[in-house]
């Protein structure tokens, strides 16, 4: 790099970079630069939570929020996400202290092989901040990026309309 | 390796020029499959989408167009305030992907890739955007219909980013239809934008993933045009099936992995039809006006 860009700063090959995951600091070395964020969070932090399947941004497995945002862990270079907030399916609640959707989840029957429920479990949590009380429409079609082979969907759905209905203080 | 993340223009730019071959990353959805699966690889990276220069939009009134920054995402083009300047590239954003996908993928990086099937990119070829461009040396832009040489290629010069695009805010119908095996997280087999000008009395039809680069289909437009009554919003009914006919005339598609040519030309002139119907659409029978 040149004296112009010596106030920007890069992170060359082998070079630490930090990651601000689920309230913490994690320095990461040693590592290629290449690495997608899922990779790093689950071979070299040990979170393996977020799923790896399809590392396309196909099947939503590994959902994450970066700076608020729903985007897949695979299509985030993690050299990149320096300095940006990261939650993962870890973050949302407390081992043993499931989150509304978590528990919501389990009542409904819409865990079955539980491969795709952490990215659909981030995915709903994001969408129900968004909008708290989506129509059966709208929650199809925002949870059209995290496919699950297993359920046929309808015990998802009723997951995520039981947390909204619980939200406004109705029964589960 | 190098990865470096730009926070203004000026800094990305003086990466690029300092390292001309670098990668430049938005949203990621394109590059990190690529990366993912070993298909390419890179010695340095420049990041673009936390450069505020690249986040904002703008419309100036006066010419009444709309300049978006590169690094807005799709998931901002759906929505409002920027989804009511352009209806089309809202439509045609909420088709890109899946809420994941949305929430990273840019304008400019649709734009940069360049792939016939970008969904964004027959908007820009319908309400015929400029695309802007800058370096160290200085800025130029280029029209969209020039922009994209064949398949993801560009006019883009090493040391050269993608700074934004311009559109016009056009008064009438806007549509985008796409058709692809499912309706989220499809790249479309066949794509075509529509867009009405009332004022300046054209309609526009672009088409995408049947050709090397996004078509225009100038024979279609005229013959809409001509049955056009642009004040009552209607067309002579007789004139839309050979609008359909000179849009799937336009396509040059091919047989790939995805669809046959056969295919792609048939779903254009399905998807010109349905578009032009609704952009002027056939009156209520035994109403009065």
């Amino acid at each position: 790099m040149s004296d112009t860009t010596a106030a920007v700063p890069t992170t060359g090959s082998n070079q630490m970079y930090v990651l601000h995951v689920n309230g913490v600091d994690h320095e990461i070395r040693d590592a290629w630069l290449g690495e997608s964020l899922l990779y790093v969070l689950r071979e070299r932090l040990g979170l393996m939570g977020s799923k790896g399947a399809c590392e396309q941004g196909e099947c939503g497995s590994c959902s994450v929020l970066v700076d608020d945002e729903l985007v897949c862990g695979c299509l985030v270079l993690a050299a990149s996400a320096t300095g940006q907030r990261i939650v993962t399916i870890e973050g949302v609640a407390p081992v043993g202290a499931p989150s509304d959707v978590q528990q919501a989840f389990v009542d409904a029957g819409a865990v079955q092989c539980g491969f795709c429920t952490p990215g659909l479990i981030m995915a709903t949590h994001a969408l129900l901040d968004r909008s708290p009380e989506p129509t059966e429409y709208e929650i199809r079609e925002e949870l059209s990026g995290n496919v699950c082979r297993c359920t046929g969907y309808g015990r998802i759905i009723e997951a995520v309309q039981r947390v909204a209905v619980a939200r406004r203080g109705g029964a589960a | 390796m190098s990865v470096t993340v730009a926070h203004t223009l000026d800094e990305a730019l003086e990466l690029l020029a300092a390292t001309p071959s670098a990668t430049v990353l938005a949203g990621g959805t394109d590059l990190m499959v690529e990366l993912n699966m070993g298909h390419r690889r890179t010695d340095a990276v420049v990041c673009v989408n936390r450069v505020g220069e690249l986040r904002s939009w703008r419309h100036d009134p006066g010419t009444d167009t709309l300049r978006i920054g590169a690094a807005i995402t799709y998931a901002e083009l759906m929505d409002a305030p920027l989804a009511g300047f352009s209806p089309a590239l809202a439509q045609a954003a909420r088709t890109v992907g899946s809420p994941q996908i949305r929430n990273a993928a840019t304008i400019g990086g649709n734009v940069g890739t360049a792939s016939p099937a970008g969904d964004g990119l027959p908007v820009l070829r319908a309400l015929d955007a400029v695309v802007h461009l800058a370096s160290t040396a200085g800025t130029r832009d280029v029209p969209f219909a020039e922009f994209a040489t064949g398949p993801k290629r560009t006019v883009v010069q090493p040391g050269e980013l993608i700074t934004g695009v311009t559109i016009p805010v056009l008064n009438g119908f806007q549509g985008y239809s796409k058709v692809g095996v499912r309706n989220a997280m499809v790249i479309a087999t066949a794509s075509a934008c529509l867009a009405v000008d009332t004022n300046g009395h054209t309609v526009r039809l672009a088409l995408g993933s049947v050709g090397p680069v996004i078509l225009r289909a100038p024979e279609a437009e005229t013959i809409a045009v001509q049955a056009a009554d642009f004040e009552a919003g209607t067309i002579d009914p007789e004139a839309i099936p050979a609008f359909a006919a000179a849009a799937a005339a336009a396509a040059r598609p091919i047989d790939d992995h995805r669809s046959t040519a056969a295919y792609r030309r048939r779903a254009i002139e399905v998807l010109s039809r349905r578009l032009l119907t609704r952009a002027f659409p056939a009156p209520t029978p035994g109403a009065s006006s």
